[in-house]
């Protein structure tokens, strides 16, 4: 950190509010202490200054005070610069306290702090945002390192390119994105947009990106569908099939608790040997389901259908081999 | 504190002045207090904002204040008299929280949740915009979640103690205790009870998708004083010494367990597999486990583990030759019978 240049910087801040007119480069620097005299190193600093000052989110404006004007100049308009009034409840507060805690040690962390300092500056009291509604504590963390820069190029709308594993495969693959959203679903992170390779709309699982994602175009040059709904994208992925087949299992007795938890019917077996039931249940496929009734192993034993049947055994027999 | 950049330090400043304007006049400690940084670093800015200077057209002065006797007060603020307005991040980060939220059945300040979403997206105007491309969905899949959430979020709020049918699959079992509920955590969009199991004497996590049933007892909830919530920014399931360490290799298709189970290492073998290590009290699950995963995973270690799951394939299969002989009626023939509980 340079103090001098955290001086200069709020020096450039208060002169451009404090100005109607737009002031010139060379003005500024007249005005503002601290900048050098050589205009090479003026204009690089300035440079850099004002494209600080836009990453914080001051809105810097240029513009000609007249037509005839040979170079722009530069100002904050004041109500662009400040917070609206905004008069929070205590309620509305706690509520806020709760919210900002939501991202503790997950990527937007700084931000939510950043904007509930924002919040008090405005006067809310920190003493209103606690205790929060009481015994719900909310968190959200995101320890893919691919979601930091997703999120800055959902929001900048830049295009990005990663290498992806997609699953079963074994290589990953190059993939070029224009994204248009982030989210996260029963736990687990998405990205939905544009496929350029693909010319088509794909959902990506986080946790399946390797190595870095990398902007591959400028912000602004990502252009969102009016009609993209991200929600909808990410929950047609992700959502289970109708469970539109039917099985037969013998199950242990005591056993197999949440296949009977969602069995059509169980009844004890009086053509079997004792100890067992006949549960009948729903399934969407026989992959999924093969995998659920293995994990009873000896406890359960599928009757029918035969593909299921034997995509159980394939699966013992994998074990064995 | 950590070292700051000159834009972060620049951001704390133009948020101070207003700051100490909407309070007229406040104290040293609290203000430091409030922006989290020590008493001196504080009158280092003000020293700061104090000194700022502009020299065209004449040279002045935009910020006058003091901090004598401890109390500040800004006497000339200039146009810095309100804070700068959110950012994109900003309101993303708050919005997308309170959206997240705003999901979650049974708590009882949704108003206060809907005022203050209307107010802050009013409020950060275009930023505001982006944050919809964000979105968390809470886990409340399954008849009867939300209702599940509400009572637990009702026996806190009066409480009360409850019962617990919870299903443990790594032993397929449905277990039955009383607990004292303390929080409702809702980690990564899915929620959980956290409170005093009576059964263990111990802290206990549990997921709201694997509570069979629940009852809210007559009885008061009193959690011993020992009784201390996780620290959920630590992450919900922590190994702890006395678990044991297994270690699986995983085909491409199986390359999910690394994803779905929180691993100690994963690392890449050819063909796209890949190893994996975790550690966990109790191994019935991966043994199970190793039993879905067929051909693509094996557990290479402890040795017992890996006889263990051998067995239990070995005495899977036989059912299929004994027990298959004798097959009932096939589904469709048979009317429902008894529903389970």
């Amino acid at each position: 950190m340079s103090k001098r240049k955290t001086e200069r910087l709020l020096g450039l801040v208060v002169c451009l509010l404090s100005t109607r007119r737009y002031l010139t480069a060379d003005q500024v620097r007249h005005a503002v202490p601290g900048y050098p005299e050589q205009d090479d190193l003026f204009k690089r600093m300035f440079e850099r200054d004002k494209e600080d000052l836009r990453d914080l989110g001051v809105p810097l404006e240029t513009g000609l005070n007249h037509p005839f004007d040979d170079d722009p100049g530069y100002r904050i308009r004041q109500q662009a610069y400040e917070l609206p009034e905004l008069r929070l409840e205590a309620d509305e507060a706690a509520v806020l306290g709760l919210a900002a805690r939501v991202w503790q040690k997950a990527a937007l962390e700084g931000a939510a702090a950043g904007a509930l300092l924002k919040l008090r500056a405005a006067g809310m009291e920190a003493a209103d945002e606690s205790p929060g509604p009481q015994g719900i504590e909310p968190r959200l963390g995101t320890t893919e390192p691919a979601f930091a820069p997703l999120w800055e190029a959902v929001r900048d709308r830049r295009p990005v390119t990663f290498s992806y594993r997609a699953a079963g495969r074994s290589e990953p693959q190059r993939r070029e994105l224009e994204p248009w959203g982030v989210m996260n679903r029963h736990g687990r992170w998405y990205v939905a947009g544009r496929d350029r390779a693909r010319d088509a709309t794909r959902v990506f699982r986080l946790s399946r990106i390797a190595g870095s994602v990398k902007f591959c175009g400028p912000p602004g040059s990502v252009t969102v569908p009016a009609d993209a709904d991200v929600h909808e994208l990410v929950r047609d992925w992700d959502s289970a099939p109708a469970r539109q087949h039917t099985a037969l299992l013998r199950v242990r007795s005591g056993a197999g608790v949440s296949l009977r938890q969602h069995a059509v019917s169980v009844r004890p077996d009086e053509t079997g040997p004792p100890g067992w039931d006949l549960v009948t249940t729903r399934f969407a496929d026989v992959g999924s389901f093969a995998d659920y009734a293995a994990w009873f192993g000896p406890d359960a034993v599928v009757l029918d259908p035969p593909d299921l049947r034997e995509a159980v055994i394939a699966r013992l027999k994998g074990v064995l081999a | 504190m950590s070292a700051i950049t000159s834009t972060e330090r620049l951001q704390r400043l133009l948020a101070l002045v207003p700051y100490v304007v909407s309070r007229k006049v406040v104290g040293l400690a609290e203000t430091a207090a409030d922006f989290g940084v020590s008493e001196r670093e504080l009158v280092d800015d003000l020293n700061l904002l104090w000194c700022v200077e502009l020299r065209a057209p004449d040279p002045y002065c935009p910020i006058d204040l003091s901090y004598e006797g401890g109390e500040i007060v800004v006497s000339q603020a200039e146009s810095m008299g309100r804070p700068l307005r959110l950012a994109v991040d900003e309101a993303s980060a708050l919005l997308v929280a309170l959206r997240m939220l705003a999901e979650l059945p049974g708590l009882e300040d949704r108003s206060a949740m809907s005022r203050l979403i209307a107010k802050l997206e009013a409020a950060a105007g275009e930023a505001a915009s982006v944050s919809a491309q964000v979105a968390v969905q809470v886990d409340l899949h399954g008849d009867g979640a939300e209702d599940l959430a509400a009572q637990v979020n009702a026996a806190i709020s009066a409480r009360r103690r409850v019962h617990l049918r919870y299903y443990v699959p790594g032993r397929d079992e449905a277990t039955e205790r009383d607990v004292d509920p303390m929080r409702l955590l809702v980690v990564e969009g899915r929620p959980y009870l956290e409170g005093w199991c009576l059964r263990a004497e111990g802290m206990r996590v549990f997921r709201l998708d694997r509570v069979l049933s629940l009852t809210v007892l007559d009885q008061a909830a009193s959690p011993p004083p020992e009784a201390t919530p996780v620290d959920v920014d630590q992450g919900l399931f922590r190994p702890s010494p006395g678990d044991v360490l297994v270690e699986l290799e995983l085909s491409a298709d199986g390359r999910w367990v690394a994803e779905d189970y929180p691993c100690e290492s994963v690392s890449d073998l050819p063909d796209g597999r890949v190893r994996v290590a975790l550690r966990t009290p109790d191994t019935g699950w991966v043994r199970r486990l190793a039993l879905q995963l067929g051909e693509d995973g094996r557990v290479i270690s402890p040795p017992g583990l890996v006889a263990e799951i051998r067995d239990a394939a070995s005495a899977a299969l036989a059912n299929y030759v004994v027990l298959s002989a004798a097959t009932p009626r096939s589904p469709a023939e048979t009317a429902p019978g008894r529903t389970a509980v």
